[in-house]
């Protein structure tokens, strides 16, 4: 029994992991710019122009795949969290600060775009919807997160003082979400209907699957590239330990 | 049931020492309440909607004032460690702790409340809604709270860094009981707000202690 | 030409539509930068430590690595 499970986790083993995130780097590194090609091309150029919006619709091909991505994120992160605090994983317990600065990023743009998008549709740079509003205490919540794991000298402590917040987090953000919809219902400002695509037509809802597609490849390459940096940060630790330099 | 009131008497007896921090906490919450008329003017109508807001964030501010010193003092002379090492269930210990500071920082505002809730000019009804939700919502704050002062326990920037943490993880509680006020304002039914919050407050007192103290074996290593 | 001019319009909407996908490609692009960075500057510590220390890191104790170290 204890063979078997040593041998699922092997590629957990950080040694046994940092190869294979090289191997597999520019596999998705090629497919982000693959799909944010085609993204791009079906998005800007094939894709009809809008019957109330006309042009400006085009945003959310970048706005609603980077607010999927924020919450996608945070859901991957509480997994290996509670994954790596567990079985006390070291390679899950780095995910969640190897993961909140991709999350953050993702969060404010969707904002960003947020306010490009809402600006010429509805006239203002910022409305209280819903989504919007959960998004942004999504971002409160990453810089929570990020700002707890630098705040430790240690940084194994600080991965799991991470984790534990990413776990706490995830059980608020259905919560979250809920109340921010109700709070909407009960405060629905009247010149604001509802802001979100109605029924969406499918030759819009292609290209943001396709961007969709592409934000996921891409934020693999990231997380990737971070953990292969975290490993070698341990790495380099372990080592200092173990062989002190004269005079340091 | 009997760990719980060990450190709940404890901390009951050292705050008594120490009162003026207790009291610090409710004059701030007095004078934040005070700043909001200050600033937005003191036209009733206006005064009278944002008044249950108001004094739920207020609630919020003043239950972080708290929260550092929840476990700081104990870690510092080594108690949090004899606590943790001791045959009683460590959770149960904290859990004493954590009721400790909402009767000494929560209950308080419950209590207060009404009688701010009248520089807002909010009815007798509107104000015992106000009580309610703040009954159930300020163990909350102090359950979620504790979770952030286990997590920065120690830490550089520790104060403003819990502030950070802590304050996304209020605003459920903030929604629906400031929430709970105003829909009875509006003629609305006030049952979902109060239950949503009790639903939550249950959640929080079978989750939190254990997120406190996984974080405090954290702080002490 | 006009085809282009037209397309980079956005139908009035050029302002705001083409600053989001800026923004977009420049977050994204920092965010990309700044990791690389991060991991050049790790292994080259890493290389430069292993030169050192002589050997290539710790040759015992695999399985440690597996349960993550039992003090993790």
């Amino acid at each position: 029994m204890n063979a078997y499970w040593i041998n699922k986790f092997r590629f957990a083993s950080p040694a046994t992991f940092y190869p294979l995130a090289g191997r597999m780097l520019p596999w998705f590194a090629l497919l982000a710019v693959l799909f944010a090609a085609a993204g791009l091309w079906v998005g800007l150029f094939v894709a009809p122009t809008d019957a109330q919006q006309g042009e400006g619709y085009r945003i959310i091909f970048v706005h609603v795949p980077a607010s999927w991505m924020s919450m996608f994120i945070y859901c991957v992160m509480a997994f290996w969290a509670a994954f790596g605090l567990a079985f006390n994983i070291r390679l899950s317990a780095m995910m969640a600060s190897a993961l909140a600065p991709t999350g953050a990023m993702f969060a404010f743009l969707s904002l960003l775009t947020g306010a490009l998008w809402g600006k010429p549709m509805w006239g203002a740079w910022w409305v209280w919807d819903a989504r919007l509003t959960s998004v942004l205490i999504l971002f409160f919540l990453y810089l929570g997160l990020i700002a707890l794991a630098r705040a430790f000298d240690d940084p194994e402590r600080g991965d799991r003082a991470a984790a534990i917040l990413a776990l706490v987090g995830f059980v608020n953000v259905p919560v979250i979400k809920f109340s921010v919809d109700w709070w909407n219902t009960l405060h629905q400002p009247a010149s604001i209907s509802r802001i979100g695509a109605p029924a969406i037509d499918p030759a819009m809802l292609a290209p943001l699957l396709v961007m969709a597609a592409a934000f996921l490849a891409y934020f693999v390459t990231v997380l990737l590239l971070r953990l292969r940096a975290e490993i070698a940060a341990a790495k380099v630790r372990q080592l200092r330990l173990l062989a002190p330099l004269p005079g340091g | 049931m009997s760990a719980v009131l060990v450190t709940l008497r404890r901390d009951l007896l050292l705050a008594a020492r120490r009162r003026s921090e207790v009291l610090t906490a409710l004059f701030f919450f007095v004078v934040v309440v005070s700043l909001f008329p200050l600033g937005i003017g003191p036209e009733p109508a206006q005064l009278r909607r944002i008044g249950p807001g108001v004094l739920w964030v207020a609630a919020l501010l003043a239950t972080l004032l708290g929260l550092p010193r929840l476990f700081a003092a104990d870690h510092a002379d080594g108690t949090l460690e004899q606590m943790a090492l001791s045959s009683q269930p460590f959770a149960l210990l904290m859990a004493g702790k954590v009721a400790a500071h909402w009767l000494l920082c929560g209950l308080p505002l419950v209590l207060l409340a009404p009688v701010l809730g009248l520089q807002f000019g909010l009815d007798a009804d509107a104000l015992g809604i106000l009580m309610i939700s703040l009954l159930l919502g300020t163990p909350l704050l102090s359950l979620i709270g504790a979770i952030g002062a286990a997590l920065t326990l120690g830490v550089r920037g520790g104060g403003v860094l819990l502030s950070l943490l802590v304050l996304p993880l209020f605003i459920p509680a903030l929604v629906f009981g400031a929430g709970a006020v105003e829909a009875h304002s509006a003629g609305l039914g006030v049952r979902g707000h109060l239950s949503v919050l009790g639903a939550m407050l249950a959640i929080a007192m079978f989750f939190a202690p254990w997120a406190t103290t996984a974080a405090l074996r954290i702080a002490m290593e | 030409m006009d085809g282009l001019s037209q397309f980079l319009a956005m139908g009035g909407y050029a302002a705001y539509v083409w600053s989001a996908y800026g923004a977009a490609l420049m977050v994204m692009a920092v965010l990309l930068v700044a990791t690389l960075r991060s991991l050049k500057r790790r292994e080259g510590e890493l290389v430069l430590l292993q030169g050192r220390t002589g050997r290539r890191g710790t040759q015992a104790r695999p399985q440690a690595e597996v349960s993550g170290g039992a003090a993790g």
